[in-house]
């Protein structure tokens, strides 16, 4: 150190010194191993994912699809198939098929899933997961044909357009998850419908009209606040006694002229679920108000707005950003939420698509939850693509948040 | 008048007391006058027997140190502080002869009548033209909106510089043009008065002096009050300045003495208002 720099100050200041780099070299590197357990949770759980989801299938028929016809089955015309099909089940459950939708009436692809399933009976007898497949695909295949001599070694992805596009099965060869897709889907658009106009309503009227000083308003407030922290399964319990009980003839939609539902319905758990969320939107939409420059209130009112014309012109686009992070965060949570649709009475297995508010309905967090507590191992590989399903939802969402969010920022 | 305020507020001193009246006696035409003018914020006393009258077509500035209430003053008169739910307010003003805070009157009125421009330069976040055009469009302006831009936008001196970017941001611009463009949005909704609360402070010594230059044009048309730290300017730029200070109690602030700038500058007859311009106050 040049001694031009030396004072009476100087040697407290240079004994002091290193010790002060020295903590912050220490704060910087917890930060550090902070950032890094993070990223190797994330990795640990996309690793253990991705292995699931891809992977050798040994897969079994019961009958061979060559003795069915000459021709290759997909390039059958639907007479055919309904003819195979009528050939080789018993009559009952033709007749079950029948009455689920007219079999005759069926589509191709309809048909040939059906034929797939119920008379080739293609089983996957045993899956392993992605990493050893790879590595050891030798070892996997001795294991096979000793095991099962009839079977074929093949690569599946769990994830596949069939696995989006079908529907719940209980073989797992045939599962998918567009009724949980759909149900998710559905519910999820009314509890967006519902919780964002209320949510974001009681924020201005909380921020901009009520008093701050009045007593009532500081305990609406805290409870607000408080509920943002309440368990979802106690929604679910609040969902379950009002939307799905009390209000029964609304939720089930005999109100409205349709017959046959009981409560459990999509109405009932995207209610729920905007009950859910509701804090969540309203905390966070206070918050991006209040984060509006007052000036630029005192410059609305100065030349003469009402509070309205403030509100509606200048407060809200400032603060439509913030409030359209705060609704993801919310939606985030609703889509991913499983505690409630238990409670709420989502199906576990359901085969039909939902087809508005008042039908019976699954999600795709029930369908993993149950998926995942199948004895057979299979289930667990479709709960890893389901996984894959709700993220790759869950990200398309944000991902159109943050567009709007940008858009509406470039505006300013 | 100023009788009833001699018996009520004896703190004041006679001096200033006698300087406003005479002043008072010579403004033949007041566009706005205080009386006895009180304000509470919550249970803080801000302002105490305020009397003061600005005539028609002035520039008067308001000078003070700092807590004194120069602002708040100021906002009372466009009902501004109507916006904190706790602020009361006592005694009277008048504009063109009707009380700003009688029942019958609505604070939007006032606020499109009784503009203002702050301290920090706020512009909204719009482009520069619909920064000027929305405060008319909100007030029901029926005209020609692009020549109204245009008009107010040269009365705010600010046309030649912003003509080719009306469509830009009014935050692109500098801060002196900023505030250019605020007093243009205030002059769009054709006020009368315009309040201005220290519109230099953030403001280099160019976009000051152009500023300056912009409140002496914009008198022939409007009454101007100007609330400002800067001696040099309520000298340079104004017609009458008031100098406000705490009360004895120093619990509140009130006007000490009012009076044309050149004789508050030259010959003040409070010696607070000598210590304070002369730089020798505290």
């Amino acid at each position: 150190m040049p001694d031009m720099f030396q004072d009476a100050h100087s040697d407290d200041f240079k004994n002091n010194l290193p010790q002060r780099k020295q903590r912050g070299k220490l704060g910087q590197t917890l930060f550090l191993i902070s950032t890094v357990v993070g990223i190797i949770a994330l990795l640990a759980l996309l690793y253990n994912i991705t292995n699931e989801m891809f992977g050798l299938v040994a897969v079994q028929y019961q009958t061979d699809p060559a003795t069915l016809s000459d021709r290759p089955l997909s390039e059958l015309s639907q007479p055919e198939l309904v003819t195979i099909l009528e050939e080789n089940i018993s009559r009952g459950l033709f007749r079950r098929y029948d009455r689920e939708a007219p079999i005759a009436e069926r589509s191709r692809e309809d048909l040939l899933a059906l034929i797939d399933e119920r008379v080739v009976g293609s089983q996957i007898v045993a899956a392993y997961p992605a990493i050893d497949s790879i590595i050891d695909r030798a070892a996997i295949e001795a294991e096979v044909a000793e095991k099962y001599p009839e079977a074929r070694v093949e690569w599946k992805s769990w994830l596949n357009p069939d696995f989006v596009a079908s529907p719940m099965s209980s073989t797992p060869l045939f599962a998918g998850v567009r009724t949980a897709l759909l149900g998710s889907l559905w519910m999820i658009s009314i509890t967006i419908l519902v919780a964002v106009p209320i949510g974001v309503g009681a924020a201005i009227y909380l921020e901009e009209y009520a008093s701050h000083e009045s007593m009532i308003n500081k305990v609406i407030q805290a409870n607000i606040n408080n509920l943002a922290g309440v368990p979802s399964i106690i929604y679910g319990m609040l969902g379950l006694a009002i939307f799905v009980r009390a209000l029964e003839p609304i939720t089930s939609g005999a109100a409205f002229g349709i017959a046959g539902n009981n409560g459990r319905t999509l109405l009932s758990a995207a209610l729920t679920m905007a009950l859910l969320i509701l804090p969540i939107i309203i905390i966070s939409a206070q918050e991006a108000i209040r984060a509006v420059p007052r000036s630029l209130r005192l410059a609305s009112y100065g030349i003469g707005a009402t509070k309205w014309q403030t509100i509606r012109s200048h407060v809200l686009p400032v603060a439509f950003p913030s409030i359209l992070t705060g609704i993801i965060l919310a939606i985030s949570r609703a889509i991913g939420e499983t505690a409630p649709l238990i409670l709420v009475g989502a199906s576990t297995y359901i085969v039909t698509d939902p087809n508005g508010p008042f039908s019976n309905f699954t999600a795709l967090p029930i369908q993993i939850y149950n998926w995942t507590s199948q004895p057979q191992a299979e289930f667990r590989n479709l709960a890893a693509a389901a996984i894959i399903v709700l993220l790759t939802v869950l990200l398309s969402m944000n991902a159109i948040a943050v567009y709007l969010r940008n858009r509406f920022q470039r505006q300013l | 008048m100023t009788d009833i305020k001699m018996a009520t507020a004896e703190h004041q001193t006679t001096a200033a007391s006698n300087g406003n009246s005479e002043l008072f006696k010579r403004i033949k035409n007041p566009i706005i006058a205080a009386r006895n003018l009180g304000l509470f914020y919550g249970h803080n006393e801000a302002l105490r027997d305020v009397n003061f009258e600005v005539p028609v077509n002035s520039i008067t500035a308001l000078i003070g140190p700092s807590g004194c209430g120069k602002s708040t003053l100021l906002r009372c008169f466009n009902r501004m502080n109507d916006l904190i739910p706790i602020v009361r307010i006592s005694g009277e003003v008048n504009y063109r002869g009707h009380n700003l805070y009688g029942d019958q009157v609505d604070p939007v009125e006032v606020r499109r009548r009784i503009g203002m421009v702050f301290q920090k330069p706020n512009p909204f976040p719009k482009s520069v033209y619909d920064n000027v055009a929305w405060g008319a469009k909100i007030n029901g302006y029926k005209g020609n909106m692009d020549e109204l831009v245009e008009r107010s936008l040269r009365r705010a001196a600010l046309w030649e510089e912003v003509k080719d970017k009306l469509k830009e941001s009014g935050l692109a611009l500098s801060g002196g043009q900023q505030q250019r463009l605020c007093i243009a949005r205030t002059i769009a909704t054709e006020p009368e008065i315009i309040l201005m609360d220290e519109p230099c402070s953030a403001l280099d010594p160019i976009a000051t002096l152009k500023i300056e230059e912009l409140m002496r044009e914009l008198q022939t048309e409007y009454t101007i009050i100007i609330v400002t730290h800067n001696m040099q300017q309520a000298a340079r730029a104004s017609d009458y300045t008031a100098m406000m200070m705490l009360t004895d109690d120093r619990e509140a602030g009130t006007v000490v003495e009012y009076n044309e700038t050149d004789t508050i500058f030259t010959n003040p007859r409070d010696k607070r208002t000598e210590d304070y311009i002369t730089g020798r106050f505290g």
